[in-house]
């Protein structure tokens, strides 16, 4: 396997080093970060305090005292060198996030048809209907960056965002897109919203998702998710 | 320790929450972390240990057990029945003293450490608060009154000092330890002068005027600064060329330049990813000099280069640690 000859190093301010694989959202070059990713999982350079995959670009957060620049800098590049293809373990099954498409949940699926020029119900059989990829965790704990949904249901951003978006919604942003783990303002279109929790903080493994899983919409009507909620609320 | 009052924005925070910037949380973590370095020092905890960050207006505050105390960063006007605390010292403080703050004479965020430092559950790592995130810290938010903060075990050097002070005649309504900061080694945190920043990865993205007004020209902290960021108000610097970016990883004391051509510095509670152009990077020592700005305040940036900002990391690190020695030695 040839090392990543189209990846580019720089440092990000006096305590990150930033490694590029390319310039556009793409399952291959996402493969090359994730990839980079499990070997500093797997082998993290000395001085390292964290790392931060995201579309194109892998993120090294490292410790000055520590390492310098320049050592940094070169113990990356020879890792560069090396990396090997990211090793899938037996392709995990996608993870499936039922969804309550519409109505009170989903304010906006109206409009994001309406947009498109097609019924609700075929926006729901498009967005359930894809298997996503997790490009990246960011904007709140938790939320996904999810590519790549059907261009037949992109839909503009709000102009004037939502001062709180509930928890568990799922929003639509141009051709991305993703859900809120928690309640915060956004300005993505809502057209659903689950009834799962993707982020808790005290849990041992806080996030549901990482960079690299794969998800899959189910639709559910408001009475299953009035259900998975009354469950998650019994003791 | 008991709040009577909250004050403006009272938090727990810590040196902040590392090795979760992956699934989206930020750091949090104290704004002026030499500051919280610093008070921790002088009360003998470690240097990360958790207390709390008091914003211009203070809280009240009631020690509900004796205590060994050190206040630092912006001078807030502490005081303890009328008699102002000084500066970056140790007092010894009995149970029932209340802690209040008064006219804020300089600078934005002080630092209150406690012997034993503030005990808040350990949240990913971290006792710091994420207030977006409602994470960590006193159960996720800003202090407020009728709030019970928990203090943990003593340190042994921090047990003496309060027995020796407080077994003394001491005058005033608190007493004074041997545990302060000489004037001179203050002089480790800077105060004054430019903020120093290096290159970011899209400077280029700033035309040739506007790279000379980001280093050339005066900015002033807008109305919108807080512990996410500050919005500068200055010289335009709208971007050369408004190709869109691919959100990627931040760190705090990014200099963002979002379409409208005015600045933002990414603070301790940024977000994790960002996708506007990063033009500059507040280097890691300079950072305590943004968090101590107000809005209003103004600012000038100087370029320098990473082996320099690294150099005055160094730096700063040996002097910390010399004073340390010294307020152990003495």
């Amino acid at each position: 396997m040839n090392p990543e000859p189209d990846s580019s190093i720089g440092p990000l301010g006096d305590a990150a080093v930033v490694v590029c694989f390319g310039d556009a959202i793409d399952p291959e070059i996402h493969d090359k970060v994730m990839s980079f990713a499990q070997q500093i999982d797997s082998s993290p350079p000395p001085g390292l305090v964290e790392h931060v995959p995201a579309f194109t670009t892998v993120t090294l957060v490292y410790d000055p005292l520590v390492r310098s620049f320049d050592e940094f800098h070169a113990a990356v590049l020879d890792m560069l060198g090396s990396v090997a293809p990211r090793t899938v373990t037996a392709e995990r099954d996608p993870v499936e996030i039922p969804v309550c498409y519409g109505g009170e949940h989903g304010p906006d699926l109206d409009f994001v048809a309406a947009h498109n020029d097609v019924t609700p119900d075929e926006v729901i059989d498009i967005h359930s209907g894809t298997t996503y990829v997790v490009y990246m965790i960011g904007f709140a704990p938790g939320f996904p960056y999810l590519g790549a949904m059907s261009p037949r249901i992109a839909a503009p951003r709000l102009d004037t965002p939502r001062q709180a978006v509930p928890a568990g919604s799922v929003g639509i942003a141009g051709s991305q897109t993703g859900i809120y783990p928690i309640a915060t303002p956004g300005g993505w279109r809502l057209i659903g919203r689950t009834p799962m929790q993707l982020f808790r903080a005290r849990a041992q493994t806080p996030s549901l998702l990482a960079a690299g899983d794969r998800v899959r919409f189910v639709a559910i009507t408001p009475a299953e998710y009035d259900a998975v909620v009354a469950a998650r609320a019994a003791p | 320790m008991k709040i009577v009052k909250g004050g403006l924005l009272t938090t727990v925070q810590d040196l902040g929450r590392y090795g979760y910037q992956k699934i989206g949380v930020t750091t949090a973590g104290a704004m002026d972390t030499f500051s919280l370095r610093l008070a921790n020092i002088l009360v003998g905890n470690p240097e990360g240990a958790a207390a709390l960050e008091i914003t211009l207006q203070g809280p009240v505050v009631e020690f509900t057990s004796d205590a060994l105390v050190a206040v630092t960063g912006a001078e807030l006007a502490p005081k303890i029945a009328d008699v102002e605390l000084p500066q970056a010292r140790a007092v010894a403080v009995r149970g029932g003293s209340v802690l209040t703050f008064g006219r804020s004479v300089s600078g934005c965020r002080a630092y209150l450490a406690v012997a034993g430092g503030i005990d808040v559950p350990v949240v990913m790592g971290s006792r710091s608060t994420d207030l977006r995130g409602a994470i960590g810290g006193y159960e996720g938010r800003a202090l407020g009154a009728g709030d019970r903060v928990a203090v943990g075990p003593m340190p042994a050097p921090a047990k003496e000092a309060i027995l020796e002070a407080l077994s003394t005649n001491h005058p005033l309504p608190f007493a004074l330890t041997r545990r302060y900061v000489d004037t001179a080694d203050q002089r480790a945190r800077p105060t004054t002068g430019p903020v120093k920043c290096v290159r970011g990865p899209h400077f280029d993205h700033v035309t040739d005027a506007g790279k000379r007004a980001f280093f050339g020209e005066r900015f002033q902290v807008s109305t919108q600064a807080d512990r996410m960021g500050y919005r500068l108000v200055g010289p335009d610097l709208s971007p050369s060329h408004g190709r869109e970016l691919l959100s990627s990883a931040v760190t705090t004391g990014a200099v963002q330049l979002p379409p409208g051509g005015e600045a933002i510095v990414l603070m301790a509670e940024r977000q994790t990813t960002g996708g506007y152009p990063v033009i500059a990077q507040v280097i890691t020592t300079d950072l305590p000099l943004v968090a101590q700005l107000r809005p209003g305040d103004t600012m000038t940036f100087a370029e320098v280069g990473i082996p320099e900002a690294q150099a005055a990391l160094r730096a700063q690190h040996r002097a910390l640690a010399d004073i340390t020695k010294g307020i152990n030695d003495r």
